[in-house]
Protein backbone atom coordinates (compact mmCIF):
# COMPACT_ATOMS: atom_id res chain seq x y z
CA UNK A 1 0.00 0.00 0.00
CA UNK A 2 2.81 2.39 0.94
CA UNK A 3 4.43 1.90 -2.44
CA UNK A 4 1.20 2.97 -4.12
CA UNK A 5 1.31 6.23 -2.10
CA UNK A 6 4.87 6.83 -3.24
CA UNK A 7 3.85 6.42 -6.86
CA UNK A 8 0.87 8.76 -6.35
CA UNK A 9 3.14 11.44 -4.85
CA UNK A 10 5.37 11.26 -7.93
CA UNK A 11 2.37 11.45 -10.26
CA UNK A 12 0.97 14.49 -8.41
CA UNK A 13 4.37 16.18 -8.65
CA UNK A 14 4.51 15.66 -12.42
CA UNK A 15 0.88 16.65 -12.96
CA UNK A 16 1.44 19.89 -11.00
CA UNK A 17 4.49 20.74 -13.05
CA UNK A 18 2.77 20.32 -16.41
CA UNK A 19 0.59 23.49 -16.40
CA UNK A 20 3.48 25.61 -15.14
CA UNK A 21 5.87 24.29 -17.78
CA UNK A 22 3.33 24.74 -20.59
CA UNK A 23 2.47 28.20 -19.28
CA UNK A 24 6.06 29.31 -19.45
CA UNK A 25 7.52 27.60 -22.46
CA UNK A 26 4.64 26.61 -24.67
CA UNK A 27 2.27 29.42 -23.76
CA UNK A 28 1.43 30.55 -27.28
CA UNK A 29 -0.15 27.20 -28.05
CA UNK A 30 -2.67 27.55 -25.25
CA UNK A 31 -2.68 31.36 -25.08
CA UNK A 32 -1.44 31.49 -21.53
CA UNK A 33 1.95 33.07 -22.02
CA UNK A 34 2.32 36.56 -20.57
CA UNK A 35 1.66 39.26 -23.20
CA UNK A 36 4.50 40.59 -25.26
CA UNK A 37 6.86 42.86 -23.36
CA UNK A 38 6.96 46.39 -24.83
CA UNK A 39 9.33 47.98 -22.33
CA UNK A 40 13.08 48.29 -22.08
CA UNK A 41 13.20 46.96 -18.52
CA UNK A 42 10.58 44.22 -18.86
CA UNK A 43 12.97 41.48 -20.01
CA UNK A 44 14.79 41.64 -16.66
CA UNK A 45 11.51 41.13 -14.83
CA UNK A 46 10.48 38.31 -17.16
CA UNK A 47 13.85 36.59 -16.68
CA UNK A 48 13.60 36.98 -12.94
CA UNK A 49 10.13 35.48 -12.90
CA UNK A 50 11.33 32.59 -15.04
CA UNK A 51 14.27 32.00 -12.74
CA UNK A 52 12.03 32.05 -9.70
CA UNK A 53 9.65 29.67 -11.40
CA UNK A 54 12.43 27.27 -12.41
CA UNK A 55 14.07 27.27 -8.99
CA UNK A 56 10.82 26.97 -7.07
CA UNK A 57 9.68 24.28 -9.52
CA UNK A 58 12.85 22.23 -9.20
CA UNK A 59 12.77 22.54 -5.40
CA UNK A 60 9.16 21.42 -5.41
CA UNK A 61 9.89 18.41 -7.62
CA UNK A 62 12.99 17.47 -5.56
CA UNK A 63 11.03 17.67 -2.32
CA UNK A 64 8.23 15.52 -3.74
CA UNK A 65 10.70 12.90 -5.05
CA UNK A 66 12.52 12.71 -1.70
CA UNK A 67 9.17 12.33 0.02
CA UNK A 68 8.19 9.57 -2.41
CA UNK A 69 11.56 7.86 -1.89
CA UNK A 70 11.12 7.74 1.89
CA UNK A 71 7.53 6.57 1.61
CA UNK A 72 8.66 3.78 -0.75
CA UNK A 73 11.68 2.77 1.32
CA UNK A 74 10.05 2.63 4.72
CA UNK A 75 6.57 1.50 3.72
CA UNK A 76 7.22 -2.09 4.79
CA UNK A 77 9.20 -1.26 7.93
CA UNK A 78 8.41 -3.70 10.74
CA UNK A 79 6.78 -2.31 13.88
CA UNK A 80 9.84 -2.94 16.07
CA UNK A 81 12.54 -1.67 13.66
CA UNK A 82 15.02 0.86 15.00
CA UNK A 83 14.02 4.53 14.45
CA UNK A 84 16.86 6.66 13.11
CA UNK A 85 16.95 10.42 13.64
CA UNK A 86 18.63 13.26 11.82
CA UNK A 87 22.29 13.60 12.93
CA UNK A 88 22.30 16.07 15.84
CA UNK A 89 18.55 15.82 16.44
CA UNK A 90 15.60 18.09 15.67
CA UNK A 91 17.50 21.32 16.41
CA UNK A 92 20.06 20.68 13.66
CA UNK A 93 17.33 19.52 11.31
CA UNK A 94 15.58 22.88 11.67
CA UNK A 95 18.84 24.79 11.32
CA UNK A 96 19.73 22.86 8.15
CA UNK A 97 16.27 23.47 6.66
CA UNK A 98 16.41 27.18 7.48
CA UNK A 99 19.88 27.47 5.95
CA UNK A 100 18.75 25.72 2.79
CA UNK A 101 15.56 27.76 2.32
CA UNK A 102 17.25 30.96 3.48
CA UNK A 103 20.05 30.61 0.92
CA UNK A 104 17.51 30.04 -1.80
CA UNK A 105 15.46 33.11 -0.77
CA UNK A 106 18.56 35.26 -0.43
CA UNK A 107 19.82 34.16 -3.84
CA UNK A 108 16.49 35.04 -5.47
CA UNK A 109 16.44 38.38 -3.67
CA UNK A 110 19.96 39.30 -4.74
CA UNK A 111 19.29 38.28 -8.33
CA UNK A 112 15.89 39.99 -8.30
CA UNK A 113 17.48 43.22 -7.13
CA UNK A 114 18.74 43.82 -10.68
CA UNK A 115 15.23 43.80 -12.14
CA UNK A 116 13.81 45.85 -9.28
CA UNK A 117 16.63 48.39 -9.39
CA UNK A 118 16.07 49.28 -13.05
CA UNK A 119 12.61 50.55 -12.11
CA UNK A 120 12.90 51.76 -8.54
CA UNK A 121 16.51 52.46 -7.59
CA UNK A 122 17.57 54.50 -10.58
CA UNK A 123 16.02 57.90 -11.13
CA UNK A 124 14.44 58.88 -14.44
CA UNK A 125 16.74 60.68 -16.84
CA UNK A 126 16.48 64.48 -16.65
CA UNK A 127 15.19 64.63 -20.23
CA UNK A 128 12.42 62.08 -19.59
CA UNK A 129 8.95 63.21 -20.62
CA UNK A 130 7.04 64.20 -17.49
CA UNK A 131 3.42 63.14 -17.35
CA UNK A 132 1.21 63.26 -14.30
CA UNK A 133 -1.32 60.51 -13.70
CA UNK A 134 -4.25 61.07 -11.41
CA UNK A 135 -6.33 58.16 -10.20
CA UNK A 136 -9.79 58.85 -8.83
CA UNK A 137 -12.98 56.88 -8.52
CA UNK A 138 -13.31 55.53 -11.25
CA UNK A 139 -11.13 56.92 -13.99
CA UNK A 140 -7.55 57.86 -14.72
CA UNK A 141 -6.67 61.32 -15.96
CA UNK A 142 -3.33 62.41 -17.33
CA UNK A 143 -1.71 65.81 -17.45
CA UNK A 144 1.04 67.13 -19.72
CA UNK A 145 2.80 70.34 -18.74
CA UNK A 146 2.16 72.16 -22.03
CA UNK A 147 4.43 74.60 -23.82
CA UNK A 148 5.96 76.13 -20.67
CA UNK A 149 7.11 72.71 -19.43
CA UNK A 150 5.63 73.44 -16.00
CA UNK A 151 2.70 71.85 -14.22
CA UNK A 152 0.28 74.21 -12.53
CA UNK A 153 -0.31 73.66 -8.82
CA UNK A 154 -3.17 71.49 -7.63
CA UNK A 155 -5.99 72.92 -5.57
CA UNK A 156 -8.34 70.13 -4.47
CA UNK A 157 -11.04 72.70 -3.68
CA UNK A 158 -11.06 73.77 -7.33
CA UNK A 159 -11.90 70.31 -8.65
CA UNK A 160 -14.94 70.78 -10.87
CA UNK A 161 -15.69 67.72 -12.93
CA UNK A 162 -18.62 69.36 -14.71
CA UNK A 163 -16.11 71.76 -16.24
CA UNK A 164 -13.53 69.03 -16.90
CA UNK A 165 -11.29 70.40 -14.15
CA UNK A 166 -10.39 66.96 -12.80
CA UNK A 167 -7.06 67.99 -11.27
CA UNK A 168 -8.20 71.13 -9.49
CA UNK A 169 -6.27 73.66 -11.54
CA UNK A 170 -6.66 77.37 -10.94
CA UNK A 171 -6.13 79.01 -14.35
CA UNK A 172 -7.61 82.30 -13.11
CA UNK A 173 -4.66 82.87 -10.76
CA UNK A 174 -2.04 80.34 -11.79
CA UNK A 175 -0.43 81.09 -15.14
CA UNK A 176 1.50 77.78 -15.20
CA UNK A 177 -1.71 75.79 -15.28
CA UNK A 178 -3.27 77.59 -18.26
CA UNK A 179 -1.48 75.54 -20.90
CA UNK A 180 -1.63 72.23 -19.02
CA UNK A 181 -3.11 69.49 -21.18
CA UNK A 182 -5.49 67.11 -19.42
CA UNK A 183 -6.51 63.90 -21.18
CA UNK A 184 -8.32 60.67 -20.47
CA UNK A 185 -5.82 58.48 -22.31
CA UNK A 186 -2.10 58.20 -21.82
CA UNK A 187 -0.40 58.78 -25.15
CA UNK A 188 3.38 58.57 -25.15
CA UNK A 189 6.10 58.59 -27.79
CA UNK A 190 7.84 55.26 -28.36
CA UNK A 191 11.50 54.89 -27.38
CA UNK A 192 11.46 57.88 -25.08
CA UNK A 193 11.65 57.61 -21.33
CA UNK A 194 8.47 58.58 -19.50
CA UNK A 195 8.50 59.79 -15.93
CA UNK A 196 5.01 59.16 -14.64
CA UNK A 197 4.20 61.19 -11.52
CA UNK A 198 1.43 59.47 -9.66
CA UNK A 199 -1.20 61.08 -7.54
CA UNK A 200 -4.41 59.69 -6.02
CA UNK A 201 -7.43 61.93 -5.67
CA UNK A 202 -9.41 59.87 -3.20
CA UNK A 203 -8.51 56.31 -2.24
CA UNK A 204 -5.79 53.79 -3.14
CA UNK A 205 -5.64 52.78 -6.80
CA UNK A 206 -3.11 51.04 -8.98
CA UNK A 207 -1.51 51.60 -12.38
CA UNK A 208 -1.04 48.31 -14.18
CA UNK A 209 -0.03 47.78 -17.79
CA UNK A 210 0.79 44.14 -18.40
CA UNK A 211 2.77 44.83 -21.54
CA UNK A 212 4.91 47.41 -19.73
CA UNK A 213 5.56 45.02 -16.82
CA UNK A 214 4.65 47.84 -14.46
CA UNK A 215 2.29 47.67 -11.56
CA UNK A 216 2.44 50.47 -9.05
CA UNK A 217 -0.05 51.56 -6.42
CA UNK A 218 -1.36 55.07 -6.04
CA UNK A 219 -1.43 56.00 -2.36
CA UNK A 220 -3.40 59.05 -1.26
CA UNK A 221 -1.04 61.65 0.14
CA UNK A 222 2.12 60.16 -1.37
CA UNK A 223 3.91 61.47 -4.44
CA UNK A 224 5.00 58.26 -6.12
CA UNK A 225 6.47 57.87 -9.56
CA UNK A 226 7.59 55.26 -12.05
CA UNK A 227 9.68 55.61 -15.16
CA UNK A 228 9.71 53.44 -18.24
CA UNK A 229 10.40 53.41 -21.94
CA UNK A 230 7.91 51.79 -24.31
CA UNK A 231 9.38 50.36 -27.49
CA UNK A 232 6.41 49.22 -29.52
CA UNK A 233 3.73 51.39 -31.10
CA UNK A 234 0.24 50.21 -30.17
CA UNK A 235 -2.71 50.56 -27.87
CA UNK A 236 -2.65 48.84 -24.49
CA UNK A 237 -4.96 48.73 -21.51
CA UNK A 238 -4.23 50.46 -18.21
CA UNK A 239 -6.24 48.88 -15.43
CA UNK A 240 -6.70 49.62 -11.77
CA UNK A 241 -5.62 46.56 -9.79
CA UNK A 242 -6.40 47.84 -6.32
CA UNK A 243 -10.02 47.37 -5.26
CA UNK A 244 -11.16 50.98 -5.00
CA UNK A 245 -14.95 50.84 -4.75
CA UNK A 246 -18.14 50.01 -6.58
CA UNK A 247 -16.93 51.06 -10.03
CA UNK A 248 -13.50 49.44 -9.73
CA UNK A 249 -14.33 46.90 -12.44
CA UNK A 250 -14.75 49.77 -14.90
CA UNK A 251 -11.68 51.77 -13.91
CA UNK A 252 -9.42 51.70 -16.90
CA UNK A 253 -7.77 53.86 -19.51
CA UNK A 254 -5.72 53.27 -22.62
CA UNK A 255 -2.01 53.60 -23.13
CA UNK A 256 -1.39 54.77 -26.66
CA UNK A 257 2.22 54.35 -27.74
CA UNK A 258 2.81 56.53 -30.81
CA UNK A 259 5.70 57.49 -33.00
CA UNK A 260 7.25 60.81 -31.99
CA UNK A 261 5.62 62.45 -35.00
CA UNK A 262 2.14 61.12 -34.21
CA UNK A 263 2.60 61.99 -30.57
CA UNK A 264 3.42 65.60 -31.40
CA UNK A 265 0.30 66.01 -33.50
CA UNK A 266 -1.81 64.22 -30.89
CA UNK A 267 -0.57 66.58 -28.18
CA UNK A 268 -1.26 69.57 -30.40
CA UNK A 269 -4.79 68.36 -31.03
CA UNK A 270 -5.40 67.81 -27.31
CA UNK A 271 -4.00 71.24 -26.48
CA UNK A 272 -6.57 72.81 -28.78
CA UNK A 273 -9.37 70.97 -27.00
CA UNK A 274 -8.56 72.37 -23.55
CA UNK B 1 -56.18 93.14 4.22
CA UNK B 2 -54.55 89.72 3.69
CA UNK B 3 -57.77 88.04 4.59
CA UNK B 4 -59.60 90.04 1.95
CA UNK B 5 -57.08 89.00 -0.69
CA UNK B 6 -57.30 85.41 0.36
CA UNK B 7 -61.03 85.60 0.17
CA UNK B 8 -60.90 87.28 -3.19
CA UNK B 9 -58.60 84.66 -4.65
CA UNK B 10 -60.72 81.90 -3.18
CA UNK B 11 -63.79 83.48 -4.65
CA UNK B 12 -62.15 83.76 -8.04
CA UNK B 13 -61.18 80.10 -7.80
CA UNK B 14 -64.80 79.18 -7.26
CA UNK B 15 -66.23 81.59 -9.79
CA UNK B 16 -63.74 81.09 -12.54
CA UNK B 17 -60.76 78.78 -12.25
CA UNK B 18 -59.46 80.34 -15.44
CA UNK B 19 -58.71 83.53 -13.61
CA UNK B 20 -56.16 81.76 -11.43
CA UNK B 21 -54.15 80.93 -14.51
CA UNK B 22 -54.36 84.35 -16.01
CA UNK B 23 -53.44 85.42 -19.47
CA UNK B 24 -50.46 87.59 -18.68
CA UNK B 25 -47.01 86.54 -19.85
CA UNK B 26 -43.51 87.33 -18.76
CA UNK B 27 -40.97 86.85 -21.48
CA UNK B 28 -37.41 87.89 -22.00
CA UNK B 29 -33.91 86.94 -22.89
CA UNK B 30 -30.90 85.77 -20.91
CA UNK B 31 -27.57 87.11 -22.06
CA UNK B 32 -24.06 87.49 -20.71
CA UNK B 33 -21.39 90.16 -20.71
CA UNK B 34 -17.68 89.45 -20.73
CA UNK B 35 -15.92 86.31 -21.89
CA UNK B 36 -17.29 82.94 -20.85
CA UNK B 37 -14.95 80.01 -20.23
CA UNK B 38 -14.25 77.93 -23.30
CA UNK B 39 -16.15 74.67 -23.41
CA UNK B 40 -13.76 71.77 -23.06
CA UNK B 41 -13.81 68.64 -25.16
CA UNK B 42 -14.81 65.62 -23.13
CA UNK B 43 -12.42 62.69 -23.34
CA UNK B 44 -14.40 59.50 -22.84
CA UNK B 45 -11.86 57.12 -24.38
CA UNK B 46 -12.10 54.84 -21.36
CA UNK B 47 -15.68 53.98 -22.38
CA UNK B 48 -15.43 52.96 -26.05
CA UNK B 49 -19.14 52.02 -26.31
CA UNK B 50 -20.01 55.65 -25.55
CA UNK B 51 -17.13 57.34 -27.37
CA UNK B 52 -18.12 55.74 -30.67
CA UNK B 53 -21.62 57.27 -30.45
CA UNK B 54 -20.18 60.75 -30.91
CA UNK B 55 -18.88 61.44 -34.38
CA UNK B 56 -17.78 64.86 -33.20
CA UNK B 57 -16.56 64.92 -29.60
CA UNK B 58 -18.94 66.49 -27.12
CA UNK B 59 -17.99 69.39 -24.92
CA UNK B 60 -18.74 70.51 -21.37
CA UNK B 61 -22.14 72.13 -20.89
CA UNK B 62 -21.72 74.16 -17.73
CA UNK B 63 -22.11 77.32 -19.82
CA UNK B 64 -24.00 77.01 -23.11
CA UNK B 65 -23.93 80.13 -25.21
CA UNK B 66 -25.65 81.09 -28.44
CA UNK B 67 -25.51 83.94 -30.95
CA UNK B 68 -25.62 87.54 -29.69
CA UNK B 69 -24.26 86.64 -26.26
CA UNK B 70 -27.31 84.57 -25.43
CA UNK B 71 -27.21 82.09 -22.59
CA UNK B 72 -29.07 78.79 -22.80
CA UNK B 73 -30.00 76.28 -20.06
CA UNK B 74 -30.84 79.04 -17.57
CA UNK B 75 -33.72 78.12 -15.28
CA UNK B 76 -36.16 81.05 -15.04
CA UNK B 77 -38.97 80.74 -12.50
CA UNK B 78 -41.30 82.64 -10.24
CA UNK B 79 -39.71 82.47 -6.83
CA UNK B 80 -42.27 84.59 -5.01
CA UNK B 81 -45.80 85.80 -5.64
CA UNK B 82 -47.04 82.83 -7.59
CA UNK B 83 -50.28 81.31 -6.41
CA UNK B 84 -49.77 78.15 -4.34
CA UNK B 85 -50.43 75.00 -6.21
CA UNK B 86 -51.25 71.88 -4.32
CA UNK B 87 -50.29 68.98 -6.53
CA UNK B 88 -47.43 68.26 -8.86
CA UNK B 89 -48.14 67.44 -12.49
CA UNK B 90 -48.76 63.76 -13.03
CA UNK B 91 -46.53 63.63 -16.07
CA UNK B 92 -42.99 62.45 -15.32
CA UNK B 93 -39.85 64.29 -16.36
CA UNK B 94 -37.32 62.13 -18.18
CA UNK B 95 -33.56 62.36 -17.73
CA UNK B 96 -31.64 60.17 -20.14
CA UNK B 97 -28.12 58.79 -19.99
CA UNK B 98 -27.02 58.35 -23.57
CA UNK B 99 -23.54 58.24 -25.00
CA UNK B 100 -22.27 58.78 -21.43
CA UNK B 101 -23.92 62.18 -21.38
CA UNK B 102 -26.93 63.52 -19.48
CA UNK B 103 -29.69 64.57 -21.84
CA UNK B 104 -30.81 67.22 -21.21
CA UNK B 105 -28.02 68.74 -19.17
CA UNK B 106 -30.45 70.64 -16.92
CA UNK B 107 -34.01 69.65 -16.10
CA UNK B 108 -36.54 71.60 -14.07
CA UNK B 109 -39.29 69.80 -12.21
CA UNK B 110 -41.84 70.34 -9.49
CA UNK B 111 -41.42 69.13 -5.94
CA UNK B 112 -43.14 65.76 -5.79
CA UNK B 113 -43.14 65.32 -9.55
CA UNK B 114 -41.98 61.97 -10.86
CA UNK B 115 -38.49 61.84 -12.32
CA UNK B 116 -37.66 59.03 -14.70
CA UNK B 117 -33.99 58.17 -15.20
CA UNK B 118 -33.31 56.17 -18.34
CA UNK B 119 -30.10 54.31 -19.23
CA UNK B 120 -29.81 54.12 -23.01
CA UNK B 121 -26.19 52.95 -22.93
CA UNK B 122 -24.46 49.61 -23.11
CA UNK B 123 -22.58 50.39 -19.94
CA UNK B 124 -23.60 50.73 -16.31
CA UNK B 125 -24.28 54.16 -14.93
CA UNK B 126 -24.54 55.22 -11.32
CA UNK B 127 -26.56 58.36 -11.06
CA UNK B 128 -25.80 60.43 -7.98
CA UNK B 129 -27.79 63.61 -7.29
CA UNK B 130 -25.69 65.36 -4.67
CA UNK B 131 -28.65 66.74 -2.76
CA UNK B 132 -28.12 68.68 0.45
CA UNK B 133 -31.69 69.69 1.33
CA UNK B 134 -33.37 66.63 -0.10
CA UNK B 135 -32.29 63.08 0.69
CA UNK B 136 -29.08 62.22 -1.13
CA UNK B 137 -29.00 58.93 -3.00
CA UNK B 138 -27.11 57.16 -5.74
CA UNK B 139 -28.33 54.30 -7.84
CA UNK B 140 -26.57 51.88 -10.12
CA UNK B 141 -28.27 51.22 -13.43
CA UNK B 142 -26.84 48.40 -15.54
CA UNK B 143 -27.61 48.38 -19.27
CA UNK B 144 -31.10 47.18 -20.11
CA UNK B 145 -32.62 47.90 -16.71
CA UNK B 146 -35.98 49.71 -16.61
CA UNK B 147 -36.05 53.44 -15.85
CA UNK B 148 -35.58 54.52 -12.26
CA UNK B 149 -38.38 56.49 -10.70
CA UNK B 150 -37.66 59.11 -8.04
CA UNK B 151 -39.16 62.20 -6.43
CA UNK B 152 -37.77 65.19 -4.56
CA UNK B 153 -39.78 66.82 -1.77
CA UNK B 154 -38.01 70.11 -1.30
CA UNK B 155 -36.97 73.00 -3.49
CA UNK B 156 -33.29 72.67 -4.41
CA UNK B 157 -30.80 72.97 -7.26
CA UNK B 158 -29.12 69.59 -7.20
CA UNK B 159 -25.86 68.89 -9.02
CA UNK B 160 -25.95 65.40 -10.52
CA UNK B 161 -22.98 63.23 -11.32
CA UNK B 162 -22.30 59.69 -12.45
CA UNK B 163 -20.16 57.77 -10.00
CA UNK B 164 -18.65 55.69 -12.80
CA UNK B 165 -18.02 58.37 -15.44
CA UNK B 166 -16.52 61.49 -13.83
CA UNK B 167 -17.22 63.71 -16.86
CA UNK B 168 -20.98 63.19 -16.67
CA UNK B 169 -22.63 66.14 -15.01
CA UNK B 170 -26.07 67.67 -14.93
CA UNK B 171 -28.51 69.55 -12.73
CA UNK B 172 -31.97 68.99 -11.32
CA UNK B 173 -33.81 72.22 -10.59
CA UNK B 174 -36.51 71.16 -8.15
CA UNK B 175 -39.00 74.00 -7.75
CA UNK B 176 -42.07 74.68 -5.63
CA UNK B 177 -43.81 76.45 -8.48
CA UNK B 178 -44.93 75.14 -11.82
CA UNK B 179 -44.21 78.54 -13.39
CA UNK B 180 -40.72 77.76 -14.62
CA UNK B 181 -38.92 77.41 -17.90
CA UNK B 182 -35.44 77.03 -19.35
CA UNK B 183 -33.92 79.57 -21.68
CA UNK B 184 -33.57 78.26 -25.21
CA UNK B 185 -30.54 78.27 -27.47
CA UNK B 186 -31.24 81.92 -28.33
CA UNK B 187 -31.51 82.77 -24.61
CA UNK B 188 -35.23 83.49 -24.79
CA UNK B 189 -37.79 82.33 -22.28
CA UNK B 190 -41.49 82.71 -21.68
CA UNK B 191 -43.60 82.28 -18.53
CA UNK B 192 -47.20 82.25 -19.77
CA UNK B 193 -50.61 81.95 -18.09
CA UNK B 194 -49.95 84.23 -15.17
CA UNK B 195 -52.68 86.01 -13.24
CA UNK B 196 -52.18 89.66 -12.47
CA UNK B 197 -49.91 90.25 -9.50
CA UNK B 198 -46.54 91.14 -8.15
CA UNK B 199 -43.88 88.53 -8.78
CA UNK B 200 -40.24 87.89 -8.10
CA UNK B 201 -38.58 86.27 -11.09
CA UNK B 202 -35.38 84.35 -10.53
CA UNK B 203 -32.90 83.23 -13.15
CA UNK B 204 -30.39 80.54 -12.19
CA UNK B 205 -27.27 79.52 -14.06
CA UNK B 206 -25.15 76.70 -12.67
CA UNK B 207 -21.83 78.55 -12.81
CA UNK B 208 -22.97 82.15 -12.52
CA UNK B 209 -25.51 81.82 -9.71
CA UNK B 210 -28.90 83.52 -9.41
CA UNK B 211 -30.41 86.87 -10.27
CA UNK B 212 -33.82 88.16 -9.26
CA UNK B 213 -36.12 90.87 -10.53
CA UNK B 214 -39.45 92.09 -9.22
CA UNK B 215 -42.22 92.65 -11.70
CA UNK B 216 -45.85 93.67 -11.41
CA UNK B 217 -48.27 92.66 -14.10
CA UNK B 218 -51.89 93.43 -14.57
CA UNK B 219 -54.48 91.97 -16.89
CA UNK B 220 -53.41 90.32 -20.08
CA UNK B 221 -50.20 92.20 -20.71
CA UNK B 222 -46.88 90.69 -21.76
CA UNK B 223 -43.99 92.05 -19.77
CA UNK B 224 -40.39 91.78 -20.82
CA UNK B 225 -37.81 90.89 -18.21
CA UNK B 226 -34.24 90.41 -19.35
CA UNK B 227 -31.38 88.94 -17.37
CA UNK B 228 -27.70 89.59 -17.93
CA UNK B 229 -25.04 87.47 -16.26
CA UNK B 230 -21.42 88.38 -15.91
CA UNK B 231 -19.35 85.69 -17.58
CA UNK B 232 -16.01 84.57 -16.16
CA UNK B 233 -13.22 83.41 -18.48
CA UNK B 234 -12.05 80.83 -15.88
Amino acid sequence: MGKVFAVIVVLIAFASAVPIITHHWFGTAIELRPPEDISTHGHAIDEQLSETMVEAGLSFLAAQFVLAFFVWKFSNRSANAEIKTFPGGAKWLVIAALALVGTEMLALGVLGQRAWATVYFTPAKPDALQVQAQAGQFAFYFRYPGADGKFGDLHPDKIDEGNSNFFGLDPANDVDSRDDIVTGELAIPANREIHLLMHAKDVGHSFYVRELRIQQDFVPGLDLSVHFTATKVGKYEIVCTQLCGLGHYNMKAYLNVLSQEDFDSWLKQKASEQ
Amino acid sequence: MFKTRWFASLLSLVVSPGLLFGAATISGKVTYTGTPAKSKTIDMSKEPSCAKQHTTPITTEAVVTGPNNSLANVVVYISAGAPDESSAPSQAVTFTQKGCQYIPHVIALRTGQELKVVNDDQTSHNIHPMAKVNREWNKSQPPGTPPLSEKFDKEEFIPVKCNVHPWMHGYFAVLKTSHYTLSGEDGSFKLPDLPAGKYTITAWQEDYGTQTQDVTISGNETKTVDFTFKAKPY
